[in-house]
C-alpha cells in the first residue's frame, strides 16, 4: 500500500510528470510562465480543481457508465474551475484580473480531464485525490520553474508584484536579484517559452540519464534486485 | 423487442444521470456565487476607484466618482466604437474633474486604453493606461509598473505646450518619446490631444446630473453646436 503512494506521488512529480512527460496543458504553462507569481497562481488553482475533480470522479465511478463519461467529467470539471474561479476573484481579485482568460481555461487543460479519465475512474477515491494533488503540484512545479527562469531572464527579478498573491506584506518580497539590468526581452515574450520549456525538457532527460547511468554502472550488491534484472 | 426497449431503457438512465450531474454542478456554482458575490461587487468597485484615484488625486475631491457616471456615446475622438462611461469628480458639488475612457487604435499592438483625468481649466489631471498588448520592454514602459513615462501629461493642457509643440520631440514637440517605441508614445501622445479637445466640445454637458451625454445635450437646447465632426481628422497632424 505504502510503495503504491509512493509509486503515485514519483508517478506526478518527476516520472509521468503532465508538464514534461505527458506534455499536457502546454497552452496555459506556455502562456502564464512570464513571472513566478502568475505561475504560482494558476499552478495553485490548477492544484484545487485537480483535487477536487479527481475525488469527485473516483466517488462517482461506478455510477457513470462507460458511454456517457466524457461529458460527465467535463461538466464535473467545469463546475469546479467555476467554482475556483470566483473564489479567486472574490479573494485575489488583481492576480485574478492579471491571469484573466487562463483561469475558465483550466476547463481545457488537458492534463485534467487525462486524469481524470485514466487513473480517477479506475481508483478509489483516496488513491485518486493523491494522484490529483501530485500531478496539480508536478504541474505547478514546472510553471513555477519556468516562470523563474522567464522572469530572472527577462526582468532580473523574482517574485515581483507578489502582493498581487500575498497582500501587503508581499511588497517586501521581490528579490531584485540582477539590479540595473536591462532585461532581455525573448525571455518575456511566447518565444522565451517554448525555448524555456525545451531547455526545461532537456534538463530532466539529462538527469534521468545520468541516473540510470548510475544505476546501471553500480553493480548491485543486493542478490534480488540483479535477479530481477536476470 | 426486449433488447430495444434495454437499449431506450439505458439512454434514458444515461441523461437522467448526466442531468442530475449538471444539477449538482450548477449548484456548487450557484452556491459559491452567492457566497463571493458581495466580494466580488466590492474588489471591483474597489479596483476601479483605485484606478481612478491614479488619475486624479483623491484630496481633490468629495463624491463618489465611481458612482457619479454619465454615458457618453462613441465618438470619434475618444476612438471609443461604443457608448463608454465617464466618471465625475466634485467637490462640495461643484464640478472638479472628468475621467474619460480613451481609446488609443493606432498603437503598435493593438488598441492602447486609457483613462484621462481633465479638470475643469481644461488642464490634465493624470493620465493611466489601463489596458494595452504593446512589445514587454519596449512599448509597455506606458505603464506606471514599468516607467514615469505617463506621468508628463499632468498639468499639461492644449495651450501647454502650444498645438504645434503637442508632439514626440523627434517630431518637434514637447514629449519624451520611449526609446524603442515611438509608436506607441505618439499614439497616447495624439489620444491625448485628442481627449483634451474632446473635453473642450462639450465642456458644458459632461458635468451635467443626467445618467447620458445625450440627455443633457438635449437639455441644452438653446445653442446646438454641433460643429463636433468638421474638424474630426485634420487635426491629427504630424506623421
Amino acid at each position: 500500500m505504502a510503495t503504491e503512494h509512493r509509486q503515485i506521488i514519483r508517478d506526478g512529480l518527476w516520472t509521468n510528470n503532465p508538464g514534461l512527460v505527458q506534455l499536457l496543458g502546454l497552452c496555459p504553462l506556455l502562456a502564464v510562465s512570464n513571472t513566478v507569481v502568475n505561475a504560482l497562481g494558476l499552478g495553485l488553482a490548477t492544484i484545487l480543481v485537480l483535487l477536487l475533480s479527481n475525488t469527485t470522479v473516483s466517488l462517482a465511478r461506478h455510477a457513470v457508465r462507460p458511454e456517457i463519461r466524457i461529458p460527465a467529467f467535463v461538466l464535473i470539471i467545469a463546475s469546479f474551475v467555476t467554482m475556483v474561479e470566483l473564489v479567486m476573484s472574490a479573494f485575489f481579485h488583481e492576480l485574478y484580473l492579471i491571469l484573466g482568460i487562463f483561469i475558465p481555461l483550466i476547463v481545457t487543460n488537458c492534463a485534467i480531464l487525462g486524469r481524470a479519465e485514466s487513473f480517477a475512474s479506475r481508483n478509489p477515491p483516496g488513491r485518486a485525490a493523491l494522484d490529483g494533488l501530485m500531478m496539480g503540484l508536478g504541474f505547478a512545479a514546472v510553471l513555477v520553474a519556468l516562470g523563474a527562469m522567464r522572469e530572472l531572464l527577462g526582468q532580473g527579478t523574482l517574485l515581483g508584484e507578489a502582493h498581487l498573491m500575498f497582500g501587503e506584506v508581499g511588497r517586501h518580497m521581490e528579490w531584485v536579484v540582477l539590479p540595473s539590468y536591462d532585461g532581455f526581452l525573448l525571455a518575456a515574450l511566447p518565444p522565451g517559452a517554448f525555448i524555456g520549456l525545451g531547455l526545461l525538457l532537456a534538463l530532466k532527460n539529462l538527469i534521468d540519464r545520468r541516473l540510470a547511468l548510475r544505476a546501471a554502472a553500480t553493480p548491485a550488491p543486493n542478490p534480488t534486485v540483479s535477479s530481477n534484472h536476470a | 423487442m426486449n433488447q430495444q426497449g434495454n437499449a431506450i431503457r439505458d439512454m434514458l438512465m444515461a441523461g437522467a444521470l448526466l442531468t442530475v450531474i449538471a444539477l449538482l454542478g450548477v449548484g456548487v456554482v450557484a452556491y459559491t456565487y452567492q457566497g463571493t458575490l458581495d466580494r466580488i461587487e466590492d474588489n471591483r468597485r474597489l479596483a476601479l476607484l483605485k484606478e481612478l484615484q491614479a488619475v486624479v488625486p483623491a484630496d481633490r475631491y468629495d463624491n463618489a466618482p465611481e458612482r457619479d457616471t454619465i454615458a457618453i456615446p462613441g465618438s470619434a475622438r475618444l476612438g471609443t466604437g461604443g457608448t463608454a462611461t465617464a466618471y465625475r469628480a466634485r467637490l462640495e458639488d461643484e464640478p472638479v474633474a472628468v475621467i474619460l475612457p480613451v481609446v488609443a487604435s493606432d498603437g503598435y499592438a493593438g488598441p492602447i486604453h486609457l483613462l484621462v483625468g481633465i479638470y475643469t481649466d481644461g488642464t490634465l489631471a493624470g493620465v493611466r493606461v489601463t489596458a494595452h498588448q504593446e512589445t514587454p520592454g519596449l512599448g509597455d514602459g506606458i505603464e506606471t509598473r514599468r516607467g514615469d513615462w505617463i506621468f508628463q501629461f499632468a498639468d499639461r493642457s492644449l495651450e501647454n505646450p502650444e498645438p504645434e509643440h503637442w508632439a514626440l520631440r523627434r517630431n518637434g514637440g514637447e514629449f519624451d518619446q520611449l526609446t524603442g517605441a515611438t509608436v506607441t508614445s505618439r499614439a497616447v501622445v495624439k489620444a491625448v490631444r485628442n481627449a483634451l479637445l474632446y473635453f473642450q466640445e462639450h465642456q458644458e454637458t459632461l458635468f451635467a446630473h443626467t445618467a447620458t451625454l445625450d440627455e443633457a445635450a438635449a437639455q441644452a437646447v438653446a445653442e446646438d453646436d454641433e460643429g463636433e465632426d468638421e474638424n474630426g481628422d485634420s487635426g491629427n497632424n504630424g506623421d
